[in-house]
């Protein structure tokens, strides 16, 4: 008895209090808002579609980090820096004069794809770039100096497209064909929703396959397990960490892509909060895990857009959606509290590197 | 010609010196054997001949050509191959898989599934566990995958460190028999063991290990009846 008494300490019956008015405060707002019931069923539905594409583009751009991670041990924070690049390119150089000579509209599915090309090619570009000047010379650094230069490639490359563009916000060109709703299943949805979500889902699968799949895919995930064991095996695990990068980044480009067509605008700071976000659905999935990415993504998303009305609402909370990112964050210090490893990470049995 | 010839080699570890002038000739077709304490520089010496550390001084011949500065994955192309130390099992990746690594650097599909079914008919039990994630296997499984795993891609030099580090002895003995299997499959083998009388007794000639240097080389039957191999690697008093 007394052998218990002495493990309790007060950091972890402060934690436990801390845990337990978290989830007291989240139930409560949710019992509440449920009683006073004041959103339609519609009006969930559309916040519980919107919270699904949005963590669509999560899930897409958090593949990046966690590919990258699962390779070097290190979180790539220039990968926001991959997603904005692309798009905004594209945009400048190929929608939005595309657009005006009323190509866009003529042939939107043969001009989309023109734009996603162009848009991974720079994203790629930018990417290979920074993988070989910042990163590579810093192999076998410590682990918090590719951290520090990952942050100062962020920074450069926001700054650069800044004074390469211009620091104003640039419309996307809407596209006739998927303006507008549809439904589905009795839902109604936002076409441009719909895109975001269906070829969210095509690109994890294909992905997914090619690593678990294709011999280039094997020997990615060989060299993340053992570097030095992966070269015995004959495989250039420098190649091996471009292709990674090259893949995050395609990724980080299609979302751009989604993104634009959404949100119907680009600008040289967009990178930002969605590649933060993206970090925290994959640390929220188990960061290295490809499916714990996209769910991370998906979850975080949903909740994000479904939790202010939810949690927040009930509690009396003030303009709740402003505080979006509120429920976002809380949520991921609340699953790292009950599962430090991410919902679908492994836990490290050893400190690898 | 010797397939292997390293001569006078020095490898640091930063500023530590770590090999201090290791020479050695390995013929084609011997089990040639490295043995010494712990921290002698066995698996160094390993680790630079196959790539993975690059000597600061000295030269490396293999099948004629200077290796030294070639990375450790182009030797593979050269039939090259290598079991890590601690067996270096990629423990998320099946059984399967593993063995695909193996012949990473080869294309020819004939020869692959050849090699595939001498693995198996080596090593049965990895047929029975294909599909099972290598993290799974035990120690002797792992070792019998990680030399399985060589052996697919076609070695002319395999070269093994410590195979019987963690093994129960009934162990030992079916990873020395597989070796010397291999070995008369046509293989050469430069093996590195602390279990010296285990190493000696298949090995065609022995060098003897010590902080970095060479102190003793001959046959390993005379290495086995030395006086001072006897005190300090085989126990005998």
């Amino acid at each position: 008895m007394s052998e218990r008494i002495k493990q309790i300490d007060i950091l972890g019956v402060v934690m436990w209090f801390f845990r337990a008015a978290i989830i007291v405060a989240m139930l409560w707002g949710t019992i509440a808002t449920l009683m006073d019931n004041p959103y339609s069923a519609k009006a969930w539905t559309d916040t519980i579609v919107a919270g699904i594409a949005q963590g669509s583009l999560y899930a897409l751009i958090a593949i990046g980090y966690t590919l990258v991670y699962g390779v070097l041990f290190m979180i790539n924070f220039a990968h926001g820096e991959f997603f904005m690049s692309g798009i905004m390119t594209s945009t400048i150089f190929i929608a939005i004069p595309m657009s005006e000579s009323g190509y866009l509209d003529a042939n939107p599915v043969l001009g989309l794809i023109i734009i996603a090309l162009v848009t991974m090619l720079v994203s790629i570009g930018v990417a290979i770039l920074t993988e070989r000047v910042a990163y590579k010379p810093l192999r076998g650094a410590p682990r918090l100096v590719p951290l520090i230069t990952a942050i100062g490639a962020s920074f450069f490359w926001q700054y650069y497209f800044r004074g390469l563009y211009g620091s104003e916000v640039k419309p996307f060109p809407l596209i006739d064909s998927i303006a507008g709703k549809m439904t589905i299943f009795g839902i109604e949805i936002l076409k441009s929703q719909a895109l975001v979500i269906v070829v969210a889902i095509i690109m994890l699968i294909g992905l997914n396959l090619f690593v678990i799949k294709t011999k280039v895919g094997k020997s990615i995930r060989a060299a993340a397990e053992n570097k030095d064991v992966a070269r015995l095996m004959g495989i250039d695990v420098d190649r091996a960490i471009t292709i990674t990068f090259t893949m995050g980044a395609a990724m980080a480009g299609i979302a751009g892509v989604l993104y634009a067509l959404v949100f119907r605008q680009v600008h040289y700071f967009m990178g930002f909060f969605p590649g933060i976000k993206a970090f925290t659905a994959a640390v929220l999935g188990g960061i290295g895990s490809i499916p714990g990415a996209a769910l991370g993504g998906l979850l975080l998303g949903v909740f994000e857009s479904v939790g202010p009305a939810l949690f927040l609402e009930g509690l009396g909370v003030p303009s709740p959606h402003q505080l979006k990112d509120v429920i976002a964050f809380t949520m991921l210090v609340l699953v790292l509290i009950f599962r430090p490893q991410g919902i679908l990470g492994e836990r490290l049995a050893e400190e690898k590197a | 010609m010797a397939m292997l010839e390293v001569n006078d080699i020095h490898t640091y570890y930063g500023n530590i010196h770590a090999l201090k002038g290791i020479s050695i000739t390995v013929e084609e077709g011997e089990i040639v054997t490295l043995i010494g304490a712990n921290g002698a520089g066995k698996t160094t010496t390993l680790r630079t001949i196959s790539g993975l550390l690059t000597p600061r001084e000295g030269s490396i011949s293999y099948l004629g050509k200077d290796i030294v500065g070639t990375p450790a994955h182009k030797l593979v192309y050269e039939r090259m191959a290598m079991v890590p130390e601690g067996r270096g099992v990629f423990a998320k990746l099946t059984v399967q898989e593993n063995l695909e690594m193996g012949h990473f650097s080869r294309e020819d599909k004939d020869g692959i599934a050849r090699d595939l079914e001498r693995v198996f008919t080596l090593f049965p039990r990895m047929k029975e566990r294909r599909k099972q994630v290598a993290g799974t296997l035990s120690g002797g499984e792992q070792q019998m995958l990680a030399t399985g795993r060589a052996m697919m891609s076609a070695p002319r030099l395999l070269m093994l460190d410590e195979p019987s580090m963690g093994l129960a002895p009934v162990l030992v003995d079916a990873v020395f028999d597989a070796i010397v299997e291999i070995n008369k499959e046509g293989t050469t083998i430069l093996l590195v063991e602390q279990n010296a009388l285990m190493a000696l007794s298949i090995a065609n000639r022995g060098y003897v290990l010590q902080t970095g240097q060479i102190v003793l080389h001959d046959d390993a039957e005379k290495l086995k009846n030395n006086e001072m191999v006897q005190k300090a690697y085989l126990g005998v008093d």
